[in-house]
């Protein structure tokens, strides 16, 4: 009996640091845009579950003059699919996740399994999604499928077609 | 395009000279031939802040090219705690009137223009064909006492639309209980494009069988169809829309039945609703 529990518990402590060591990289490029009046996007960074819930917002950048805050959240709404999924359901600023607008160029995002955004991700299928929607230009959705704890090395990418360039997901068990 | 029935307000007026029928009370006009709306300058915001509505009656959606919605006392804003919340800067021009609501607190608000009014038709002594528009307080001092032939009916119309800052709530939206009204199963400021949506219509309170529910896309003046949907509620009341685009669309739901308040001995109770669906 004792030799079957500690068994039981070894296999459970393997699963659980199976993520827990996982390096999850992204590198979002917001391509260079050639209009009379260029705005930084606004930009949300989120991993969604199968049934469309989010499970966790790893980034929201949209925060422009401090002063302004009402106005900043304003437009907030324009990043509809994120809004609607967890945006409109949060108090904002959170912590780690929201920053500033960003300008054109490649922004990379680091985190591991043990990191708040990713520990209590439960094992199964997610979609990696970033949304870009940008004042008197287009918004964007870019969706990449990952499976979590990731099984090996992987190297993921997709592309936008106007808001949005390379999206790049690599994951390092 | 085939030739148009005479507007009814044409109609009205040669019905007053001929009829003498005595307006009391400034009533839209809720005609088949017309479709009155409240069309919010937004409906979903991630700010506090104001909007604005546009209130009018027409042909075409939604277009402002016949009458402006007359709202005198009828105009019932409620916010997301359930209180009432006041317009600003009403103004009823040509074509349609105007108004602002300062959304203050976060949750959903239900915009609403509410009537309730009672019409007759009689013989007068003197054979005369008379109508009379008014309420049940106004009937007894101007209805002769012995008119001929009386027929009373009751009209109930509530033309609403709805607009939520931050996360959605359905305080608001809980029904009054009297006439026909729109009870959430899905949230009206929750439609988009390609997701069905699920509403229940309830009469008087009460889950409402069997009413027929037409709902039309906005943007009339640019094709050649109106694109009607059209549905009837279940036993529970519900019905399930389908909207493949994104835009305004009117919703009108209508039922006749003999609950009445009396003097009146048919009831026609008519829901209306703007609802905008949003891009995926």
């Amino acid at each position: 009996m004792r030799v079957l529990m500690f068994g039981a518990l070894v296999t459970v402590a393997f699963t659980g640091s199976l993520a827990s060591g996982t390096e999850l990289s992204l590198a979002i490029e917001l391509p260079q845009l050639d209009v009379a009046e260029y705005h930084r996007p606004y930009v949300a960074i989120w991993v969604e579950r199968e049934d469309q819930s989010v499970a966790s917002n790893l980034g929201v950048w949209y925060e422009g003059n401090p002063r302004k805050v009402n106005e900043n959240t304003k437009f907030l709404a324009e990043l509809r699919t994120w809004w609607r999924r967890s945006g409109r359901n949060q108090t904002l600023p959170i912590d780690g996740v929201t920053g500033a607008t960003r300008a054109a160029g490649l922004h990379q995002l680091k985190f591991n399994g043990n990191q708040p955004q990713l520990a209590t991700l439960a094992a199964g299928k997610y979609q990696m999604v970033v949304e870009a929607a940008r004042e008197n230009g287009g918004r964007e959705v870019v969706r990449i499928p990952f499976d979590w704890p990731a099984k090996g090395a992987q190297s993921l990418q997709a592309k936008g077609e106007h808001e949005l360039g390379t999206v790049a997901l690599n994951l390092t068990p | 395009m085939t030739t148009r029935t005479p507007p009814r307000a044409a109609l009205v007026r040669a019905a007053v000279v001929r009829t003498g029928w005595a307006l009391v009370a400034a009533v839209p006009l809720v005609a088949h031939a017309h479709k009155p709306f409240l069309v919010p300058s937004e409906t979903v915001l991630s700010a506090r802040g104001w909007i604005t509505v546009d209130a009018a009656v027409s042909n075409d959606l939604f277009y402002f090219n016949h009458q402006p919605l007359r709202i005198e006392n009828n105009l019932r804003i409620i916010g997301p705690d359930g209180g009432a919340v006041e317009a600003a800067n009403l103004n009823t021009g040509k074509f349609r009137t105007t108004f602002d609501v300062n959304l203050t607190a976060s949750g959903t608000y239900k915009l609403a223009m509410v009537n309730n009014s009672l019409q007759a038709t009689y013989e007068a002594d003197n054979g005369e064909r008379k109508r009379w528009r008014g309420t049940a307080a106004t009937f007894a001092g101007e209805v002769p006492a012995n008119a001929q032939n009386l027929q009373v009916s009751q009209t109930q119309t509530r033309i609403e639309t709805f607009v939520t800052s931050g996360k959605p709530n359905d305080t608001a939206l809980k029904a009054t209980g009297t006439g026909l009204e729109l009870v959430p199963v899905t949230h009206p400021n929750d439609l988009v494009a390609g997701e069905p949506a699920t509403f229940r219509f309830v009469l008087d309170g009460k889950p409402a069988a069997g009413i027929k529910v037409m709902v039309v896309p906005g943007g009339t003046r640019y094709r050649n169809k109106q694109s009607e949907q059209h549905v009837v509620s279940g036993n529970d009341g519900q019905v399930s829309l389908t909207w493949s685009d994104p835009g305004m669309y009117w919703l009108e739901a209508r039922v006749e039945d003999d609950k009445a308040m009396k003097p009146a001995k048919t009831r026609r109770a008519s829901y209306i609703a703007t609802l905008e669906v949003l891009p995926p």
